[in-house]
C-alpha cells in the first residue's frame, strides 16, 4: 500500500486519494483492441484503474505489428484480446485484467445486458450501426460510454453519457472569492479593527491587500451615498486614492491591492452559468434526484436566504503580503465564515432529503462541504443520444462549421468519417483498403458524401476533391502515432469521467492531424 | 505491393506508398521512401522519461528504425504510474538502458542505441549524425541546450538566408498535469526554443526575508526548513534532496515552524512537492503530447503530410483545448540568428579572445571553450583535452583559423545573462579586419 502510494504519487497531486479511490474501484471494458484501444487501456492500467476488459474477437495478424506494440512476433495467429491482455497485466498487477474473443459488433446484438456490469465502456473502432446500439445500451443501464476512432491522419472521441456532474472542476484559474465588494459583517469588523494610518513604516507595509481594500471601500461608500465605484472614471479615482495611502514606494501590499482592486468594483451575486444550474429543472427534486441536484437544490435555498444573493463562502484565501497574525486571523476569519456557511447548508440539505422521502443522513458530510467550497464551480455535462446527432445534428452549427476556414478541414473530416462508413455498408469495405481501384473508389466515396450532406439537409453541397481523395489514400490505415493521440485523449476523458474531476470535453472532438486544426463540433 | 496486406507496414505504407494533394512539398511516395526512412534516416530522443518511454515506442512503430535516446537518470518508483517501459524490479537501472531494451524486444528489427550520461558529455559531432532530434524533457536549461547545440550546425547564405543541408530539425514535447505541448523547430525557419524564451516563464521564488520573518503557507515554512534552518544546523553539509533522511528532517522542522507561527497545512508530501519541485505527471498527457511529436517527426523525415506550423498547445482541465499557434522567429536570436559578429585585428591571441567573450555585453561568456568547424582550439575540459588545447591560446585566432577572412566559431561556456550563472553555446561570425575576402572563405565558397 506505502508502495502505491509512491508509485501513484505524480497522480495524486493531481487527483487526490479520492480520486484514485474511484479509479480503483472502476471496471473499464474495451471493445476492439487495435492500437486506438490498447493505447487508451495502457494509460488507464499505469494510472491503476480497477479491472479491464477486453474484448476483441480477432486473431493477430503480420500488419498488427506494425502499429501496436501490445503484441509481438509470438502473437500472430493468436487471439488478439489475449495478446494485449496479458502485455497490459504486465504493467500493473493491482488491476485485474480479463478478456474475452468475441467480436464486439455480435456482442451488442446477441448480449446487450453483458455491458451492464461496467463502470465505463470504451468503444473503438465501431460503425454507425454498432455505435448507435451500444448507445441505446448503454443510456438505459446508465453505463458511461465514450466512443474512439483512428482512421489515417484523422479520427474523433465522443463522450456519451445522458449527465455528467462535476463538484470538483478544479479550473486553472478562478476569481478567488475574497467578498471584497460584500464583505459580511465579521470581515467588515476585523478591517475596522486595523489602522491604516499607522506610523511605524514595518507594520503599514505588512497590513494585508484584503483589509486594506474592505476599508477604503467602506471608506468612498461613505462618500459616495453608500455605493461603491462603477464608473471607469470612479474606478480610476479610487485606484488614485489607493495610491495615495501608500507611505514608501516598495509596500508590496498596495501593490497588490492595487491589482485586486477589480475584486471591489465586481458585480455582486453568482454567475450566469450557475444561474442556469439552479434554474434547471433538475433542481425540482423528486424521488429520484441525484446527491448533487439535492445539493443544488438546497444551494438555491440558500442563495434565495441566508446567502442574500452569494453562495456559501470558499474559506481559503490566497498567500499575500502581510504579517503572520493578520495573515492568520483572516485565515480563521473566512474559515469560519465558509464552516458557518456550510452548517446552514448542511441543514438544508437534510431536510430536503427527509422532503424526498430519503435518508436525511444519506449525503456524507464531507460532500455537502466538498459541495460549498466548489459551488461556484460546479458543472453540469449533458451529451446528446449519438442517434439523434447522427440523425438531426444541429444544421445551424453545420453550415457555420462548413463555412468557417478554421473548421472546414475538421468537419470535412467528420462528414468523411461517417461516409466511410456508409462506403462500407454499400461495398463491403472501406475506401482505398485495395491498392487497386482508387479512382473508382475516390467517385464513390464523393457520391457518398454528397448523399450524406443531402439526408443531412445540406443539399447540393459537398467537400473538397482533396479531401475525399486523402480519405481514400488513407484507406482505414490506423496509424500508430494518431492512434496514441486518440487513445491518449479518450483516456483523459475517461480519467475525468471516473473521478468526477475536472470537466470532461464536450460536442464531438476531430482530430486532424495534417495541420492540427482539431476542433470540437457541436452537432 | 501485393504483399501490402500481410506485411508488417501494412497501414503506414498507405500514408508512404500513395501519392495525395494535402501533402508537403518534398514528398515523394513510394516503396523507396519508406525503406530509406527504415535504413537511413537517424532519430535522436533526448529524455528516456515519461515522454521518451512514449517516443521510442512511437517512432519504433512510425517507420524509423535506427534510434538513439540519451538519459542520465536512473529509474525511480514514482516513474511507473507513466513510463510504460519500465518494471517495479528495474528500478535503480539507467532509464536509456532499460528503454532502448525493452522497445527492441517488442518491435522486431528496430535498434534502439542508449547513451546513458549527460547531454553535455557528448561530443557535438555526437548531435550532428543524427537527421531529426526529439525531445521529451522537463528542464527548461536543458532544452536550451540541445537547442543551441541544434543552432550550432546551423550555417548562412551571405544573404543571410538559411542553407537548408544545415538544418537540423528538432521537435520538442512538454507536459504538466493536463496540460501539454508539442512544437517543431527548424532553426533558421521557425522560432528555436531561445526566441521563444518567453513563453517559460521563470520559476516564482519566495523572497528570503518573507520565510525568515512573515511565514503565512505552509511552503514558506517548508523553504525555511530547506533553505535556512538546514544551514544553520549543518554546517557545510549539502542538502540531497534524493536522501529520505534529509526529506524527514526538513519536514520535521516545517512542522515545528508551521506549528510555531499557527500556519496549517504542513505534509511530508507537500514537502516533496516544495523541495524538488515535484511537477504532476500522468500518462495520458504525456502519452498525447508524444504521440503529435513523432507524428511531426514522421511528416518531417517523409514529408507524407503537412508539418505542424509551428506549436501545438493541449488542455483538458476543464474540457478539451487543442491549438496550433504559428510564433515568428526574433531575427536577431543569438541562437539561431546568423550569429554574433565579432571584428578582429589579425594579431589576437586565442587568450585575449577567450577574455573578450567575458566582457562582450551580448554574450558575458566566461570559461569559454572555442572550436572552429569541428576542430577544437581550446577544451576548459577534460584535463587531457586542455592539455592538448593550452598552447594554442597564445596564437593568434587568425592563424588557427586557417588564415581566412571570416568565418563561424562555436564557444560555449557559462553565460551570466540576465543575473544567472548558465552553461550555455554560442555561435559567434569572427571577421578579421583588412583580410580580403579570398577562396578560403568556406561561407562565401558555399553561398556562391
Amino acid at each position: 500500500m506505502a508502495e502505491a502510494k509512491v508509485k501513484y504519487d505524480r497522480q495524486l497531486r493531481i487527483w487526490g486519494e479520492q480520486g484514485q479511490a474511484a479509479l480503483e474501484k472502476a471496471s473499464i471494458c474495451l471493445l476492439n483492441c487495435g492500437p486506438t484501444g490498447s493505447e487508451t487501456l495502457k494509460n488507464l492500467v499505469l494510472g491503476g484503474v480497477g479491472s479491464i476488459t477486453v474484448v476483441d474477437g480477432s486473431k493477430v495478424e503480420v500488419g498488427d505489428l506494425g502499429n501496436n506494440f501490445m503484441v509481438d512476433e509470438s502473437s500472430v495467429g493468436r487471439s488478439k484480446a489475449k495478446c494485449v491482455c496479458s502485455f497490459l497485466q504486465e504493467l500493473n498487477d493491482a488491476v485485474k485484467a480479463k478478456f474475452i474473443e468475441e467480436y464486439p459488433q455480435a456482442l451488442i446484438v446477441t448480449n446487450p445486458s453483458f455491458f451492464s456490469q461496467f463502470t465505463l465502456i470504451v468503444a473503438t473502432q465501431l460503425e454507425e450501426d454498432s455505435m448507435i446500439k451500444l448507445d441505446r445500451i448503454c443510456r438505459e443501464a446508465n453505463v458511461m460510454l465514450i466512443f474512439a476512432r483512428s482512421y489515417g491522419l484523422t479520427g474523433f472521441v465522443r463522450v456519451s453519457v445522458k449527465e455528467h456532474t462535476v463538484i470538483e472542476s478544479k479550473p486553472d484559474h478562478f476569481l478567488d472569492d475574497l467578498r471584497l465588494n460584500n464583505p459580511w459583517p465579521g470581515l467588515k469588523s476585523f478591517a475596522e479593527s486595523i489602522d491604516l494610518t499607522v506610523a511605524d513604516p514595518v507594520a503599514h507595509k505588512h497590513i494585508p491587500k484584503v483589509v486594506i481594500l474592505v476599508n477604503m471601500a467602506s471608506e468612498w461608500a461613505n462618500s459616495h451615498d453608500g455605493k461603491l465605484p462603477s464608473t471607469r472614471q470612479e474606478k480610476q479615482e479610487f485606484k488614485e486614492l489607493l495610491k495615495s495611502r501608500m507611505i514608501a514606494m516598495d509596500e508590496e501590499n498596495y501593490k497588490e491591492a492595487l491589482e485586486s482592486s477589480f475584486n471591489v468594483f465586481a458585480p455582486r451575486g453568482i454567475s450566469s452559468d450557475l444561474q442556469l444550474i439552479i434554474d434547471d429543472s433538475a433542481a425540482e427534486l423528486h424521488c429520484g434526484s441525484s446527491d448533487f441536484w439535492v445539493m443544488v437544490a438546497a444551494l438555491k435555498e440558500f442563495i434565495a436566504n441566508e446567502g442574500g444573493g452569494e453562495v456559501p463562502l470558499e474559506g481559503s484565501i490566497p498567500d499575500m503580503t502581510s504579517s503572520t497574525e493578520h495573515y492568520v486571523n483572516l485565515q480563521k476569519i473566512y474559515h469560519a465564515k465558509a464552516e458557518a456557511d456550510f452548517l446552514v447548508m448542511e441543514q438544508r440539505v437534510r431536510n430536503l432529503l427527509k422532503k424526498t422521502g430519503r435518508d436525511s443522513a444519506s449525503i456524507p458530510k464531507h460532500t455537502i462541504k466538498s459541495f460549498c467550497r466548489n459551488a461556484r464551480k460546479l458543472k453540469v455535462c449533458r451529451y446528446r443520444p449519438i442517434e439523434e446527432e447522427f440523425n438531426s445534428p444541429s444544421l445551424t452549427e453545420l453550415q457555420k462549421y462548413l463555412t468557417d476556414e478554421d473548421y472546414s478541414v475538421a468537419v470535412g473530416f467528420y462528414i468523411l468519417l461517417r461516409a466511410v462508413d456508409r462506403f462500407a455498408a454499400n461495398y463491403n469495405s472501406f475506401p482505398g483498403v485495395f491498392d487497386g481501384g482508387m479512382d473508382e473508389d475516390i467517385s464513390r466515396l464523393k457520391m457518398t458524401v454528397v448523399g450524406l450532406l443531402n439526408d443531412l439537409g445540406c443539399n447540393g453541397q459537398t467537400l473538397t476533391e482533396d479531401l475525399i481523395s486523402e480519405m481514400c489514400r488513407f484507406g482505414a490505415a490506423e496509424l500508430h502515432a494518431v492512434a496514441a493521440f486518440i487513445g491518449g485523449i479518450t483516456s483523459q476523458e475517461v480519467i475525468k469521467l471516473i473521478t468526477k474531476q475536472f470537466v470532461p470535453m464536450l460536442g464531438t472532438f476531430i482530430f486532424n492531424g495534417i495541420d492540427h486544426k482539431s476542433q470540437l463540433l457541436f452537432l | 505491393m501485393a504483399d501490402s496486406a500481410t506485411s508488417r507496414s501494412r497501414d503506414l505504407d498507405k500514408l508512404l506508398l500513395r501519392p495525395g494533394n494535402l501533402v508537403g512539398p518534398s514528398f515523394e511516395p513510394g516503396p523507396e521512401l519508406r525503406d530509406d526512412l527504415r535504413d537511413y534516416a537517424r532519430v535522436l530522443v533526448v529524455g528516456a522519461g515519461g515522454l521518451g518511454c512514449e517516443l521510442l515506442k512511437d517512432l519504433a512503430l512510425s517507420g524509423f528504425k535506427n534510434l538513439d535516446v540519451i538519459d542520465m537518470d536512473r529509474i525511480e518508483v514514482t516513474n511507473l504510474n507513466r513510463q510504460f517501459l519500465f518494471r517495479l524490479e528495474d528500478v535503480g537501472k539507467p532509464k536509456a538502458e532499460v528503454a532502448a531494451k525493452r522497445v527492441m524486444e517488442r518491435v522486431n528489427g528496430v535498434n534502439i542505441v542508449p547513451h546513458f550520461c549527460r547531454i553535455e558529455d557528448k561530443e557535438l559531432d555526437f548531435y550532428n549524425d543524427f537527421n531529426i532530434i526529439v525531445l521529451g524533457l522537463d528542464s527548461i536549461e536543458a532544452r536550451s541546450y540541445i537547442n543551441a547545440v541544434a543552432c550550432s550546425f546551423l550555417e548562412y547564405n551571405v544573404d543571410d538566408t538559411p542553407r537548408e543541408e544545415t538544418i537540423k530539425p528538432m521537435v520538442d514535447g512538454g507536459t504538466e498535469g493536463f496540460k501539454g505541448h508539442a512544437r517543431v523547430i527548424l532553426p533558421g525557419i521557425t522560432p528555436c526554443f531561445e526566441c521563444t524564451i518567453w513563453l517559460f516563464p521563470p520559476q516564482v521564488k519566495f523572497p528570503l526575508c518573507t520565510l525568515a520573518e512573515t511565514p503565512r503557507t505552509a511552503a514558506h515554512c517548508i523553504e525555511y526548513a530547506h533553505l535556512i534552518k538546514w544551514d544553520e544546523v549543518h554546517s557545510g553539509k549539502a542538502f540531497d534532496p534524493d536522501d529520505p533522511e534529509h526529506m524527514q528532517w526538513v519536514y520535521k522542522e516545517a512542522v515545528k515552524r508551521a506549528e510555531l507561527f499557527g500556519i496549517p497545512g504542513v505534509t511530508y508530501s507537500l514537502t516533496q512537492g516544495v523541495v524538488k519541485n515535484i511537477i504532476p505527471a500522468i500518462a495520458s498527457t504525456n502519452a498525447i503530447i508524444s504521440a503529435a511529436c513523432a507524428l511531426e517527426t514522421l511528416k518531417i523525415a517523409s514529408g507524407c503530410s503537412k508539418t505542424l506550423s509551428n506549436y501545438l498547445t493541449y488542455n483538458g482541465v476543464e474540457g478539451l483545448h487543442i491549438k496550433a499557434t504559428e510564433f515568428v522567429r526574433n531575427k536577431d536570436c543569438l541562437v539561431c540568428g546568423p550569429g554574433v559578429l565579432i571584428e578582429l585585428d589579425t594579431a589576437v591571441t586565442l587568450r585575449k579572445f577567450i577574455d573578450m567573450l567575458e566582457e562582450h555585453p551580448r554574450l558575458l561568456l566566461s570559461k569559454a571553450s572555442v572550436t572552429h568547424r569541428g576542430k577544437n582550439l581550446y577544451m576548459q575540459a577534460p584535463p587531457v583535452l586542455e592539455e592538448m588545447t593550452r598552447s594554442n591560446l597564445s596564437l593568434p585566432l587568425f592563424d588557427l583559423m586557417g588564415k581566412v577572412s571570416r568565418d563561424v566559431v562555436h564557444v560555449a561556456g557559462l553565460s551570466s545573462m540576465d543575473n544567472k550563472k548558465a552553461s550555455s553555446m554560442r555561435k559567434l561570425r569572427v571577421a578579421f579586419k583588412g583580410v580580403p575576402d579570398g577562396v578560403t572563405d568556406m561561407d562565401m565558397a558555399g553561398g556562391a
